[in-house]
This record gives C-alpha cells, sequence and structure tokens, in this order.
C-alpha cells in the first residue's frame, strides 16, 4: 500500500523561521528522507509555497478562478497531482482540462518550493 | 518550542486582528491597547495551564473587552459603556460564536483600519513608521528606537505625539465602502513599504538592528495579502519585497561595505523568498492591472531570475523603468532606467538619458555616483572624479561614501603612468 503524509502546520510560524532555523529543520528531516530513500520507500516529496501563493479553480459551470487557497470546510482532499508548467497560466490550463474530465469541486493550484523524487509511471 | 516562546509568537500573530475588534469596540486606542494587554497577560497565565484556545484572536477579544469593561464600571462610574454592551454579559460559551463571525469581513476591516489609522496623512512618514510598529506589530519603544538610532526618551516623545494627531484625527468606525477600502488598502501599501525601506537602507554595523523591521513588513504583507487576496498591488508589493530581502545576505561583505548587484555572490541569496516572490508576481500579472508595485517586483524578479549577472535581461528591465517612469514620473525613476540603458546600449546613451536631471537631483548622491560610474567607463577621468567627490560630499551613509571612494582609488591607479593595465 502507498500512502500519502500530509503535513499542516501553522504557516506565520513556519514562514518565521530565520534562513538557520529553516535549514536546521531541513537537515533533520534529509536524514530521515535518506534513510526512507535508502530502503526504496520514498516516493515524491514536495514543500509548498505559502497560501498566498495559491489560486483555487472551481470547477462549477463555467468554472472559476479565485486569488486564493481553497478555503471551503465541506469538501475533502481526495487526491492530488505534481505537473511541470511554464507558469501559472500553463498550471491552470492542465487543471482546467483535468475539470473537464471530472468536474465538480475545486482544485488548489499551488506552486511546489521544494521537490524531490522521480515520476514514476 | 517551550510554551512560553509559543504563547509568544501566538500573541503577536493574534494582535493586528485582536487589537482591531477591541479598537473597534471602544473607539479609543489607549483603552483598546490597555485591552489586549491585560488580556495578554491572562493569556500568560492560563494558557499553559489549559492549553491553547482554538483560536486566539477570539479569546482575546472577548478577554480583551471583559476585562476593560470591568474596570470601567469599577473605576470611573461616569464614563459611559460602549453602546452593545448587551454582547458582553454571558460569555462563557460565546468564544465559538465569536469566532464564527469574526470569520467573516469584519475583521478584515479592523486590520485595515488599524493599520490605516498608523499611516494618517497629517504623520510624518518616520512617525507612520514608528506608529505601526508600536500599535500593530506591538515591537516595545526600547526595540523601535534601536531599529531608528535613537534615544528610547525620543522615540516614546514621537510615538506619543503621533498618538495625539490620531486621536484627534477622528476615523471613520463604519464600515467602509469599496472605494473608500481601496483607498485605505493604498495608503497602507505605501507604509508597509516605508517600513520595509527604513529597514533596507540600513547600512553597516546598523544591518542586524534594522533588518527586522524588512522582517516586520513582509510579516503584514502577508497577512494584507490575506485578507485582500485578489488585489494585483498587494502582491506585487508582497513579491517586491521579498524578492528585494531576499538579496540581504549578499549586499554588505565582511567589513559592512556595499557590494553592488553585479559584484554579490548570488549563492548567498535566499531561494526559498525568491521561489515565494516569482509566484506572487506570476499570480498578479494575470489580472493584467499593473501597477507600481507590480513593475518594480517584475524588474527583481528579472534580476533574481538571472543566475550570473551576464544573464540579466537589461533589455526587459528597460522597458519596464520606461513603463513606471510613465505611471509614476519622477527623475529618481529615470535614473534608475539609465543603467539599464548603459548595459544595453552604452554609457554615452546613459549620460544623454540623465543629462537633463542635474538640476532637480543636484542633491542626490546616487545621481553622482552613477554619472561617475558612466563618465569613468567612458574614460572621462577628470570628470568622473568631479562627480564621485560631489557624491562622496552627499552621501547619506558611511558605506556609501566607502563605495565612491573605492571608485576614486581606481581612478587614482589607473592615472599613473605604471600602472598595471598600462603595462599590459
Amino acid at each position: 500500500m502507498l500512502y500519502a503524509i500530509l503535513c499542516y502546520h501553522d504557516e506565520a510560524v513556519v514562514g518565521g523561521w530565520s534562513k538557520d532555523e529553516d535549514d536546521a529543520v531541513m537537515a533533520k528531516l534529509a536524514v530521515v528522507h535518506g534513510k526512507l530513500a535508502q530502503q526504496g520507500r520514498l516516493g515524491p516529496v514536495a514543500r509548498l509555497l505559502p497560501t498566498t501563493a495559491a489560486t483555487t479553480l472551481r470547477k462549477d459551470e463555467p468554472p472559476v478562478v479565485l486569488d486564493g487557497p481553497f478555503a471551503e470546510t465541506k469538501e475533502q482532499l481526495l487526491g492530488f497531482y505534481v505537473v511541470e508548467a511554464e507558469n501559472l497560466d500553463g498550471a491552470l490550463e492542465i487543471a482546467q482540462e483535468l475539470g473537464r474530465a471530472n468536474p465538480g469541486g475545486a482544485y488548489e493550484i499551488r506552486p511546489i518550493g521544494v521537490f524531490h523524487g522521480a515520476f514514476q509511471s | 518550542m517551550t510554551d512560553v516562546a509559543w504563547i509568544d509568537a501566538a500573541l503577536t500573530s493574534a494582535r493586528p486582528q485582536a487589537l482591531g475588534a477591541l479598537l473597534r469596540y471602544f473607539r479609543n486606542l489607549d483603552t483598546a491597547e490597555e485591552a489586549f494587554q491585560n488580556a495578554c497577560l491572562r493569556a500568560l497565565k492560563t494558557w499553559p495551564q489549559n492549553g491553547p484556545p482554538r483560536d486566539a484572536a477570539a479569546w482575546l477579544i472577548m478577554v480583551g473587552r471583559n476585562v476593560a469593561i470591568d474596570d470601567i464600571r469599577r473605576g470611573a462610574k461616569q464614563q459611559p459603556l460602549p453602546e452593545d454592551d448587551h454582547a458582553i454579559s454571558d460569555l462563557d460559551d460565546a468564544e465559538s460564536e465569536l469566532a464564527e463571525r469574526l470569520d467573516g469581513s469584519h475583521y478584515r476591516d479592523d486590520i485595515l483600519r488599524l493599520l490605516f489609522i498608523c499611516c494618517h496623512p497629517q504623520l510624518p512618514a518616520t512617525q507612520q513608521i514608528a506608529l505601526a510598529l508600536r500599535i500593530v506589530s506591538g515591537l516595545t519603544v526600547k526595540q523601535i528606537a534601536r531599529a531608528f538610532l535613537v534615544s528610547d526618551a525620543a522615540m516614546e516623545q514621537r510615538i506619543t505625539r503621533a498618538k495625539t494627531a490620531v486621536a484627534k484625527a477622528n476615523v471613520p468606525f463604519e464600515t467602509p465602502g469599496a472605494p473608500e477600502r481601496s483607498e485605505r488598502l493604498a495608503a497602507v501599501a505605501a507604509m508597509l513599504y516605508l517600513i520595509f525601506n527604513e529597514g533596507y537602507s540600513a547600512s553597516g554595523d546598523s544591518i542586524d538592528l534594522r533588518s527586522p523591521l524588512c522582517e516586520e513588513a513582509i510579516r503584514l504583507g502577508r497577512l494584507l495579502l490575506k485578507l485582500f487576496p485578489a488585489e494585483p498591488e498587494i502582491m506585487g508589493l508582497a513579491a517586491l519585497m521579498l524578492l528585494q530581502y531576499a538579496r540581504s545576505a549578499a549586499r554588505f561583505d565582511a567589513n559592512g561595505a556595499l557590494v553592488l548587484l553585479d559584484d554579490q555572490d548570488r549563492t548567498l541569496w535566499n531561494g526559498k523568498m525568491i521561489a515565494e516572490g516569482l509566484a506572487l508576481i506570476d499570480k498578479a500579472m494575470r489580472h493584467r492591472r499593473t501597477g507600481a508595485y507590480q513593475i518594480q517586483a517584475a524588474i527583481a524578479a528579472l534580476h533574481a531570475r538571472a543566475a550570473k549577472p551576464e544573464d540579466t535581461d537589461w533589455a526587459q528591465i528597460e522597458l519596464l523603468y520606461g513603463s513606471l517612469d510613465i505611471l509614476q514620473p519622477s527623475p529618481v525613476i529615470t535614473l534608475n532606467r539609465s543603467v539599464a540603458v548603459s548595459k544595453v546600449r552604452g554609457p554615452e546613451a546613459a549620460l544623454e538619458m540623465i543629462a537633463p536631471l542635474a538640476a532637480k537631483l543636484s542633491n542626490y548622491f546616487h545621481f553622482f555616483g552613477v554619472q561617475g560610474a558612466y563618465l569613468m567607463q567612458l574614460g572621462r577621468n577628470d570628470e568622473a572624479r568631479e562627480s564621485f567627490n560631489r557624491a562622496i560630499a552627499l552621501a547619506n551613509t558611511s558605506a556609501e561614501a566607502d563605495h565612491i571612494r573605492m571608485h576614486l582609488d581606481r581612478l587614482q591607479r589607473d592615472s599613473k603612468p605604471n600602472n598595471a593595465k598600462a603595462a599590459k
């Protein structure tokens, strides 16, 4: 079974870390990542940019693009994609296409700050 | 994190919202501040035992209101109570309800108002900044005094004077209409950029003391962005501050001397901030509603994207400065534009561009520094020396003066008959 581990924290706190504090946390995590990777048990790892950098596509009819993160509590997180695009417009285009295949709900598009791991087919 | 450190962080991040709501309620800054202060004292007492509340800001607002109203009741009986007093009597299980209401649009205007009263047009810029840091950020007078390199007493006086002016200014407490809201937002954005620049223009020994101002401006910028997520100029402002501050570790050498952009060690730039800044400017551009912060951020983004100085897209930067000069005509912007022109079309063209600015910028350090650099590139060394000497006379910091002296020294070496260059 593959598991997704979703990371939650107060972004005001994490965003307030100095570079040294941030580097120290990342270094400690890298040790754990290294161990898991050696055992062949680590898939992609992503660190997202803050929610202020997020854009949300509501997959209504017609779809609506909103600035900011997904803020509703009615819907639940059911999955995610990691895609490559030139810029936000490109990422939104991909999301629109996915949305046409699967309308309803929403996609939050969030740039990724740090990414490790390869794509697997 | 220890209990106390966690509480401290929570109080700081809840402060604008809680204080903003208390101000709306009491309509008096001193009462609101005192109420917030008392609520914080209670938090320090009860949170370690009972654990943190779900919504720290709502807790502080409720407790702050109760304590202040008790004080008013106990003390000056003649002082009238706030009008919607009924909301206060049964508060035991009101926290969740209050939090619900705060989730609405109310607190957005509360925070905006709190920031807005600090940028009253009658207050000089330095007072606006000091007041915002004191009231919104909750820095102590001592901390602010240190950042401004003045005595505690002088800063205390400055803040008291600013508060008196604000109290007389009669800020409206009704929910603002859309045009008023966007006016407030623009004034607040300008003030945040002032705070940022106050920190960013520091140099040498004062850099460690003043860079917290940059961090505070960025924190408030992110807060503003959360409250107004669809405003491209706020995205631009946040991006601009992040992209500039990302370079801070590379801007001064070990001796505190200024390092120009071209000479900076780009590996010292903060990649995390650059990524965030680039994402924000990307997001802002989608709105196709240009503005001064967005253009400046776009310029900073082009610098940030260049791994080496020679990769910089100067032609694009010149175009952006051109748009900025149309949007906000200013000789300083033309001067900056000339730097891009010198890279694209050479120092001769750049000199021609700044010639008409001489009268307007006759007291501006950077004008003579830049002019001297172009003249030096053209080999007009005597004229260059003259410009550099005028720049030194106008320098605002010793780092600026030292930087120009470095050019003068180079001219000195170059003009000696047996210098290294001539020997080649």
